[in-house]
């Protein structure tokens, strides 16, 4: 175990890049990437790196990149990739077969707004816009964070039970440029964490097809099988915890991260780095007394719906933050919040950081005020229409 | 040469003990492709091969899962990603020095169309692929609409009274990449078809093989007219069959008589050229054009053998 003072998006490379080590007494490890600002330094770490039995392939574009991945991982190799807004754009076909065939693909998105109107700073829309391919989606908060999230999503994704893509997502520059010290473990116990890749549906030497033509009740059978592996990834995702526990001697990120909430009427909830900014304001307006907690949804796919209604329980008002918009709605965390929240529970949502504007502690005090004013949850507000 | 010349249909004990295309797939009768690929059977024989198709009639051919018409492992992936996709198995591979060979079976859309960037990257690259084009000149999947490859004067469903522009010249796009090799194949010529597979499977890097390939459902050809209708393309001109080396020795496997009756039988015998008046005198000029480049960059004035 060591100490590195690294970026976010090398933080995750480094991860791939043990992760794919890990690998070379399996199929070995292969990767297409292709740049795209905020994402672009973490393919870079990987291109700098000498991985045995391993290989980066330089693509020609986002789309290819996945494609890469795709045929890496049919042939049994573990795989990985990077990229961020238009770029996931690009390849979200491929995003699909790779969910589609469940292979175990693990890519790293910087959370950036789609454009044009060009810009290059935080949203979640980007990522949001795929939720519903069949991956699992992790929102990360801190460097470590996304160390340890890659890292296990490679355990998780892995899982025979499980077997399906997953998505770290950062939030592009706050987070991913943002330099801070982290724990790396040593590549013997990344080995030990994990085991050589194997994928039942690889192609072999036996003939079969991945891919054809499918009826209506072959489509309905796999995606009812898919939705259970989803169902299944919080008993895996708790026993990967244990395992990372016993390993790296660290504790692994639940789910949803509770804060301050065991007799909190107001709860702050939220994905990526407004939820930091968030706890730190729960502690402000504590010690002004207060019943403030924050809740930070970690893993939005699949939806731990349980664990967010256990730590709702003592609420009587929720603000919901979203970094996105799904337009002629609200924010798409909201409509996830409101659809598992008691049905008596004001919801209320607020748009903040679109484009990478700051949230700072203020806006969030702004967002408490707001809400406790409130009897009933009115339509979502933009934050900028607040002050 | 020593090769089987029945189309593919005679087995030999070199052969594959299995057919790569097996009994009840979906294809049209008299589609090129199934010929294709009896005559890649016999080029393959016991070599160990991973087959990767994009959004083609050859996905439809692998037929309804679970039972698959291809004889060797095979992934179906989106329309532009063949070249990618096989990048990634053929590396896998490579890293665990497996002696397989991965093999694109793709149409004319994913190649000259919307799978282009890909096939020029994997080429660029010199991914150890093998891609094979079969080429139809239409997107005979979703009902036979104009692609870049069409040639002028096709009617296809999105242009009713023939293409007006010329097809792409594919191969002088694979030869401009300098990769190790590439060919042009007539179906109509079952040795030199095998030859060249064989090859392409055995040479490393990046090898293309394009081979013209008659649907009668969109060409509104007769099924079993299919063979001969590649034969007269050969003969008039019109396919020329030869192969590049790096991009720069070209060599002419097939010496046309440049018969006018055949490139008339052609195209009468094809209903997709009625409309657009095209004879054999507006297709010569381009057909001369084409060989004048072909024998300057192969060196050979004086033509060879004639079939």
């Amino acid at each position: 175990m060591g100490i590195e003072l690294i970026s976010a998006n090398h933080a995750a490379g480094l991860a791939a890049t043990l992760a794919g080590r890990a690998n070379r007494g399996g199929r070995g490890f292969c990767c297409g990437v292709y740049p795209i600002t905020p994402a672009t330094d973490c393919m870079e770490y990987l291109c700098s790196q000498d991985i045995e039995k391993g290989t980066v392939v330089r693509v020609e574009s986002e789309h290819s990149a996945m494609a890469v991945c795709i045929g890496a991982a049919a042939a049994g190799a573990r795989s990985f990739t990077t990229t961020s807004a238009n770029g996931l754009a690009y390849m979200a076909e491929n995003c699909v077969t790779a969910a589609g065939l469940r292979f175990p693909v693990i890519m790293m998105v910087a959370n950036r707004t789609m454009g044009p109107p060009w810009n290059i700073w935080a949203g979640h829309g980007d990522s949001l816009m795929l939720r519903d391919l069949g991956w699992i989606q992790l929102y990360c908060a801190g460097n470590q964070e996304v160390f340890d999230s890659v890292l296990s999503a490679y355990r998780l994704a892995e899982d025979e039970r499980i077997m399906m893509p997953a998505m770290i997502c950062l939030d592009g520059f706050t987070l991913s440029h943002t330099i801070a010290q982290i724990e790396v473990p040593d590549q013997q116990q990344v080995d030990t964490f994990l085991p050589p890749l194997h994928v039942p549906h690889q192609l072999g030497s036996t003939p079969h097809a991945l891919g054809q033509i499918e009826v209506a009740h072959q489509v309905t059978s796999h995606r009812r099988q898919h939705h259970d592996a989803m169902a299944a990834v919080f008993e895996v995702y708790s026993r990967v915890q244990k395992e990372f526990r016993s390993i790296m001697h660290r504790e692994l990120a639940d789910p949803v991260v509770p804060y301050r909430l065991d007799d909190a009427e107001t709860v702050i909830i939220s994905m990526g780095t407004i939820g930091a900014t968030a706890e730190q304001v729960v502690d402000q307006l504590r010690e002004e007394g207060q019943k403030i907690g924050a809740l930070r949804i970690r893993m939005l796919r699949p939806l731990p719906a349980a664990l967010i209604r256990k730590n709702l329980q003592a609420a009587r008002r929720v603000a919901v933050i979203d970094r996105d918009i799904s337009l002629g709605f609200g924010g798409v965390l909201w409509g996830e919040i409101r659809a598992v929240a008691a049905s008596d529970m004001l919801v209320q949502n607020y748009l903040a950081g679109m484009g990478g504007g700051d949230v700072r502690p203020h806006h969030i005090v702004e967002i408490i005020e707001d809400i406790c004013s409130k009897e009933q949850a009115a339509e979502p507000i933009i934050l900028e229409d607040l002050q | 040469m020593r090769e089987p010349v029945l189309g593919g249909s005679v087995q030999t004990p070199q052969d594959r003990k299995q057919p790569l295309l097996r009994a009840g797939n979906m294809n049209c009768g008299g589609c090129g492709m199934s010929s294709i690929l009896q005559l890649f059977s016999h080029a393959v024989a016991e070599r160990d091969i991973k087959i990767v198709i994009p959004a083609c009639c050859g996905a439809i051919t692998a037929a309804v899962y679970p039972q698959s018409a291809f004889d060797a492992p095979t992934i179906l992936t989106t329309f532009a990603s063949a070249a990618a996709v096989a990048t990634g198995v053929a590396s896998v591979a490579r890293l665990n020095n497996e002696d397989t060979r991965v093999v694109c079976l793709a149409g004319d859309g994913g190649t000259y169309d919307i799978g282009l960037a890909t096939l020029s990257a994997s080429a660029e690259r010199n991914e150890n692929i093998l891609y094979i084009c079969y080429d139809n000149e239409i997107y005979g999947n979703t009902g036979g609409q104009r692609s870049s490859s069409t040639p002028t004067g096709a009617a296809t469903s999105s242009t009713p009274t023939g293409k007006v522009e010329a097809k792409k010249d594919i191969m002088a796009i694979m030869a401009a990449h300098r990769i190790p090799y590439a060919a042009t194949v007539s179906i109509a010529h079952a040795d030199d078809a095998v030859k060249k597979m064989r090859m392409a499977l055995d040479t490393g890097g990046f090898r293309f093989l394009h081979i013209l390939s008659p649907c009668p459902t969109g060409w509104k050809s007769e099924p079993a007219m299919s063979i001969e209708l590649i034969r007269l393309a050969v003969r008039s001109g019109l396919f020329p069959v030869y192969e590049v080396f790096d991009g720069d020795r070209y060599v002419i496997s097939i010496e046309p008589d440049f018969s006018d009756e055949a490139l008339a039988m052609y195209l009468s015998l094809q209903r997709r050229f009625r409309k657009s008046g095209i004879t054999e005198s507006t297709l010569r000029p381009e057909i001369a054009r084409y060989w004048h480049g072909l024998r300057t960059m192969s060196g050979r004035i004086v033509p060879a053998r004639r079939v």
